[in-house]
Protein backbone atom coordinates (compact mmCIF):
# COMPACT_ATOMS: atom_id res chain seq x y z
CA UNK A 1 0.00 0.00 0.00
CA UNK A 2 1.28 3.45 -0.90
CA UNK A 3 1.08 6.07 1.85
CA UNK A 4 -0.35 9.22 0.22
CA UNK A 5 1.16 12.73 0.30
CA UNK A 6 4.67 11.74 1.37
CA UNK A 7 6.23 14.12 -1.16
CA UNK A 8 3.51 16.29 -2.64
CA UNK A 9 1.54 18.69 -0.45
CA UNK A 10 -1.93 17.79 0.70
CA UNK A 11 -4.27 20.60 -0.51
CA UNK A 12 -6.18 20.85 2.82
CA UNK A 13 -3.08 21.43 4.96
CA UNK A 14 -0.58 22.80 2.45
CA UNK A 15 1.93 20.28 3.82
CA UNK A 16 3.02 16.75 3.09
CA UNK A 17 1.73 14.25 5.64
CA UNK A 18 5.12 13.44 7.14
CA UNK A 19 5.80 17.10 7.94
CA UNK A 20 2.39 17.54 9.57
CA UNK A 21 2.79 14.22 11.41
CA UNK A 22 6.18 15.05 12.94
CA UNK A 23 4.99 18.49 14.11
CA UNK A 24 1.92 17.03 15.82
CA UNK A 25 4.21 14.45 17.43
CA UNK A 26 6.62 17.20 18.54
CA UNK A 27 3.68 19.15 20.00
CA UNK A 28 2.89 16.09 22.15
CA UNK A 29 6.57 15.94 23.11
CA UNK A 30 6.44 19.58 24.24
CA UNK A 31 3.65 18.59 26.62
CA UNK A 32 5.55 15.51 27.84
CA UNK A 33 8.63 17.53 28.77
CA UNK A 34 6.42 20.48 29.79
CA UNK A 35 4.76 18.28 32.42
CA UNK A 36 8.15 17.30 33.81
CA UNK A 37 9.46 20.89 33.78
CA UNK A 38 6.30 21.81 35.66
CA UNK A 39 7.10 19.07 38.18
CA UNK A 40 10.60 20.54 38.52
CA UNK A 41 9.18 24.01 39.31
CA UNK A 42 6.72 22.44 41.76
CA UNK A 43 9.47 20.49 43.58
CA UNK A 44 11.83 23.47 43.61
CA UNK A 45 9.17 25.76 45.11
CA UNK A 46 8.40 23.21 47.82
CA UNK A 47 12.06 22.44 48.65
CA UNK A 48 13.88 24.15 51.56
CA UNK A 49 15.83 27.25 50.45
CA UNK A 50 19.16 26.36 48.86
CA UNK A 51 18.39 22.63 48.62
CA UNK A 52 18.24 22.53 44.79
CA UNK A 53 21.32 24.75 44.42
CA UNK A 54 23.23 22.48 46.86
CA UNK A 55 22.48 19.26 44.95
CA UNK A 56 22.86 21.03 41.59
CA UNK A 57 26.40 22.04 42.57
CA UNK A 58 27.30 18.33 42.67
CA UNK A 59 26.80 18.09 38.88
CA UNK A 60 29.67 18.63 36.45
CA UNK A 61 29.21 21.92 34.56
CA UNK A 62 32.25 21.34 32.25
CA UNK A 63 30.88 17.94 31.13
CA UNK A 64 27.42 19.41 30.49
CA UNK A 65 28.91 22.41 28.62
CA UNK A 66 30.84 20.07 26.32
CA UNK A 67 27.66 18.02 25.84
CA UNK A 68 25.73 21.17 24.93
CA UNK A 69 28.32 22.04 22.28
CA UNK A 70 28.30 18.43 21.01
CA UNK A 71 24.52 18.46 20.65
CA UNK A 72 24.50 21.88 18.92
CA UNK A 73 27.14 20.55 16.51
CA UNK A 74 24.98 17.51 15.78
CA UNK A 75 22.07 19.83 14.98
CA UNK A 76 24.23 21.52 12.36
CA UNK A 77 25.51 18.23 10.89
CA UNK A 78 22.00 16.77 10.62
CA UNK A 79 20.74 19.83 8.75
CA UNK A 80 23.85 19.71 6.54
CA UNK A 81 23.03 16.08 5.70
CA UNK A 82 19.57 17.22 4.53
CA UNK A 83 21.06 20.17 2.59
CA UNK A 84 23.51 17.74 0.93
CA UNK A 85 20.60 15.62 -0.30
CA UNK A 86 18.91 18.77 -1.60
CA UNK A 87 22.09 19.38 -3.61
CA UNK A 88 22.05 15.72 -4.79
CA UNK A 89 25.36 14.95 -3.04
CA UNK A 90 24.80 11.54 -1.49
CA UNK A 91 28.41 11.05 -0.34
CA UNK A 92 28.28 14.29 1.66
CA UNK A 93 24.96 13.18 3.14
CA UNK A 94 26.61 9.97 4.36
CA UNK A 95 29.47 11.95 5.90
CA UNK A 96 27.25 14.47 7.71
CA UNK A 97 24.81 11.82 8.94
CA UNK A 98 27.79 9.77 10.16
CA UNK A 99 29.06 12.84 12.05
CA UNK A 100 25.60 13.34 13.58
CA UNK A 101 25.61 9.76 14.85
CA UNK A 102 29.14 10.24 16.20
CA UNK A 103 28.05 13.39 18.09
CA UNK A 104 25.06 11.50 19.53
CA UNK A 105 27.40 8.72 20.66
CA UNK A 106 29.83 11.20 22.26
CA UNK A 107 26.89 12.78 24.11
CA UNK A 108 25.83 9.41 25.50
CA UNK A 109 29.38 8.44 26.50
CA UNK A 110 29.79 11.73 28.42
CA UNK A 111 26.37 11.17 30.02
CA UNK A 112 27.46 7.64 30.98
CA UNK A 113 30.53 9.01 32.77
CA UNK A 114 28.37 11.63 34.50
CA UNK A 115 25.90 9.03 35.74
CA UNK A 116 28.55 6.53 36.89
CA UNK A 117 30.45 9.36 38.60
CA UNK A 118 27.34 10.10 40.65
CA UNK A 119 26.78 6.41 41.48
CA UNK A 120 30.41 6.08 42.64
CA UNK A 121 29.78 8.88 45.12
CA UNK A 122 26.64 7.14 46.35
CA UNK A 123 24.30 9.61 44.65
CA UNK A 124 21.16 7.99 43.25
CA UNK A 125 17.68 9.21 42.19
CA UNK A 126 16.53 8.39 45.73
CA UNK A 127 19.17 10.71 47.27
CA UNK A 128 17.05 13.87 47.00
CA UNK A 129 14.11 15.35 45.12
CA UNK A 130 16.59 17.28 42.96
CA UNK A 131 18.41 14.09 41.99
CA UNK A 132 15.07 12.35 41.34
CA UNK A 133 13.97 15.01 38.84
CA UNK A 134 17.53 15.29 37.44
CA UNK A 135 17.71 11.58 36.61
CA UNK A 136 14.11 11.58 35.30
CA UNK A 137 14.61 14.55 32.97
CA UNK A 138 18.09 13.62 31.71
CA UNK A 139 17.14 9.92 31.52
CA UNK A 140 14.09 10.64 29.37
CA UNK A 141 16.18 12.99 27.24
CA UNK A 142 18.83 10.25 26.90
CA UNK A 143 16.15 7.82 25.71
CA UNK A 144 15.22 10.37 23.04
CA UNK A 145 18.86 10.50 21.95
CA UNK A 146 18.90 6.70 21.64
CA UNK A 147 15.60 6.74 19.70
CA UNK A 148 17.00 9.35 17.29
CA UNK A 149 20.19 7.32 16.84
CA UNK A 150 18.19 4.20 15.90
CA UNK A 151 16.19 6.05 13.23
CA UNK A 152 19.14 8.04 11.84
CA UNK A 153 21.40 4.97 12.02
CA UNK A 154 18.88 3.09 9.87
CA UNK A 155 18.85 5.92 7.29
CA UNK A 156 22.65 5.93 7.31
CA UNK A 157 23.00 2.19 6.62
CA UNK A 158 22.60 0.80 3.07
CA UNK A 159 19.35 -1.00 4.04
CA UNK A 160 17.75 2.30 5.04
CA UNK A 161 19.18 4.62 2.39
CA UNK A 162 18.56 2.50 -0.72
CA UNK A 163 15.37 4.54 -1.19
CA UNK A 164 17.61 7.44 -2.29
CA UNK A 165 18.27 5.62 -5.57
CA UNK A 166 14.60 4.97 -6.32
CA UNK A 167 12.69 7.84 -4.66
CA UNK A 168 15.16 10.63 -3.83
CA UNK A 169 12.53 13.24 -2.92
CA UNK A 170 10.76 10.86 -0.53
CA UNK A 171 14.08 9.95 1.10
CA UNK A 172 15.06 13.64 1.44
CA UNK A 173 11.76 14.28 3.23
CA UNK A 174 12.48 11.40 5.62
CA UNK A 175 15.81 12.98 6.54
CA UNK A 176 14.14 16.38 7.01
CA UNK A 177 11.57 14.86 9.37
CA UNK A 178 14.23 12.92 11.31
CA UNK A 179 16.19 16.18 11.51
CA UNK A 180 13.19 18.06 12.93
CA UNK A 181 12.96 15.47 15.71
CA UNK A 182 16.71 15.79 16.34
CA UNK A 183 16.53 19.58 16.61
CA UNK A 184 13.75 19.17 19.16
CA UNK A 185 15.98 16.88 21.26
CA UNK A 186 18.65 19.61 21.07
CA UNK A 187 16.06 22.22 22.02
CA UNK A 188 15.04 20.31 25.17
CA UNK A 189 18.70 20.09 26.22
CA UNK A 190 19.10 23.86 25.73
CA UNK A 191 16.61 24.29 28.62
CA UNK A 192 17.74 21.29 30.69
CA UNK A 193 21.33 22.55 30.81
CA UNK A 194 20.78 25.85 32.67
CA UNK A 195 17.82 24.60 34.70
CA UNK A 196 19.63 21.57 36.14
CA UNK A 197 23.30 22.53 36.07
CA UNK A 198 23.51 26.29 36.48
CA UNK A 199 20.60 27.45 38.68
CA UNK B 1 17.74 20.76 -9.35
CA UNK B 2 18.34 24.09 -11.06
CA UNK B 3 21.30 26.37 -10.38
CA UNK B 4 18.87 28.75 -8.71
CA UNK B 5 17.83 26.10 -6.13
CA UNK B 6 21.47 25.15 -5.63
CA UNK B 7 22.35 28.75 -4.80
CA UNK B 8 19.33 28.95 -2.52
CA UNK B 9 20.54 25.97 -0.46
CA UNK B 10 24.07 27.36 -0.29
CA UNK B 11 22.64 30.56 1.12
CA UNK B 12 20.76 28.45 3.71
CA UNK B 13 24.02 26.72 4.66
CA UNK B 14 25.67 30.08 5.38
CA UNK B 15 22.74 30.92 7.71
CA UNK B 16 23.07 27.53 9.47
CA UNK B 17 26.77 28.11 10.14
CA UNK B 18 26.10 31.63 11.46
CA UNK B 19 23.39 30.28 13.79
CA UNK B 20 25.79 27.56 14.95
CA UNK B 21 28.35 30.24 15.86
CA UNK B 22 25.71 32.23 17.74
CA UNK B 23 24.58 29.12 19.66
CA UNK B 24 28.15 28.30 20.68
CA UNK B 25 28.76 31.86 21.90
CA UNK B 26 25.45 31.88 23.81
CA UNK B 27 26.35 28.55 25.47
CA UNK B 28 29.62 30.03 26.78
CA UNK B 29 27.68 33.15 27.80
CA UNK B 30 25.18 31.06 29.82
CA UNK B 31 27.99 29.43 31.77
CA UNK B 32 29.75 32.79 32.31
CA UNK B 33 26.48 34.40 33.47
CA UNK B 34 26.04 31.70 36.12
CA UNK B 35 29.21 33.02 37.85
CA UNK B 36 27.85 36.57 38.07
CA UNK B 37 27.14 37.86 41.55
CA UNK B 38 23.41 38.42 41.13
CA UNK B 39 20.32 37.47 43.09
CA UNK B 40 18.62 34.12 42.58
CA UNK B 41 15.70 35.67 40.71
CA UNK B 42 18.03 37.59 38.39
CA UNK B 43 20.09 34.44 37.73
CA UNK B 44 16.95 32.46 36.81
CA UNK B 45 15.72 35.25 34.54
CA UNK B 46 19.10 35.61 32.82
CA UNK B 47 19.60 31.85 32.26
CA UNK B 48 16.07 31.37 30.91
CA UNK B 49 16.35 34.45 28.69
CA UNK B 50 19.54 33.13 27.05
CA UNK B 51 18.00 29.64 26.73
CA UNK B 52 14.91 31.16 25.06
CA UNK B 53 17.08 33.04 22.54
CA UNK B 54 18.99 29.82 21.77
CA UNK B 55 15.77 27.81 21.44
CA UNK B 56 14.30 30.47 19.12
CA UNK B 57 17.38 30.28 16.89
CA UNK B 58 17.10 26.47 16.67
CA UNK B 59 13.33 26.51 16.07
CA UNK B 60 13.41 29.48 13.68
CA UNK B 61 16.38 28.60 11.48
CA UNK B 62 17.21 24.88 11.90
CA UNK B 63 13.54 23.84 12.06
CA UNK B 64 12.60 26.47 9.45
CA UNK B 65 9.74 27.86 11.55
CA UNK B 66 10.23 31.40 10.25
CA UNK B 67 9.24 30.27 6.75
CA UNK B 68 6.92 27.39 7.75
CA UNK B 69 3.25 27.03 6.74
CA UNK B 70 0.45 28.54 8.86
CA UNK B 71 -0.96 25.10 9.77
CA UNK B 72 2.17 24.30 11.80
CA UNK B 73 2.26 27.74 13.40
CA UNK B 74 -1.36 27.29 14.58
CA UNK B 75 -0.58 23.87 16.05
CA UNK B 76 2.42 25.30 17.90
CA UNK B 77 0.52 28.35 19.19
CA UNK B 78 -2.09 26.03 20.67
CA UNK B 79 0.65 23.85 22.17
CA UNK B 80 2.33 26.91 23.66
CA UNK B 81 -0.91 27.94 25.42
CA UNK B 82 -1.21 24.51 27.04
CA UNK B 83 2.50 24.54 27.87
CA UNK B 84 2.03 27.85 29.72
CA UNK B 85 -0.94 26.42 31.63
CA UNK B 86 1.28 23.50 32.59
CA UNK B 87 4.04 25.82 33.83
CA UNK B 88 1.64 27.94 35.88
CA UNK B 89 0.02 25.00 37.69
CA UNK B 90 2.76 25.01 40.41
CA UNK B 91 1.80 28.62 41.20
CA UNK B 92 -1.51 27.34 42.53
CA UNK B 93 0.46 26.10 45.54
CA UNK B 94 1.19 29.75 46.43
CA UNK B 95 -2.56 30.44 46.59
CA UNK B 96 -2.86 27.24 48.61
CA UNK B 97 -0.37 28.45 51.19
CA UNK B 98 -1.79 31.95 51.46
CA UNK B 99 -4.30 32.39 54.25
CA UNK B 100 -7.39 33.86 52.66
Amino acid sequence: MQVPYTVEERPETGLNNSKLGIWVFLASEVMLFGGLFSAYVFLRMAAPAGEFAYWGSKLSVPMATVNTLVLISSSVTVIMSWASLKMKDFEKYKMYMGLTLLCALIFLVIKYFEYTGKFHHGIYPSSSTFMAIYFTLTGLHGLHIIGGMIVMGYFWLPAGNKMWHTEPDHFTNRIEVAGLYWHFVDLVWIFLFPVLYLL
Amino acid sequence: MSDHDHGHIEEHIRVYLTVFGALAVLTVLTVAASYLDVSNTEAIFLALAIATVKASLVAGYFMHLITEKQTIIYILCLTFVFFLVCMFIPLITIIDNTAL
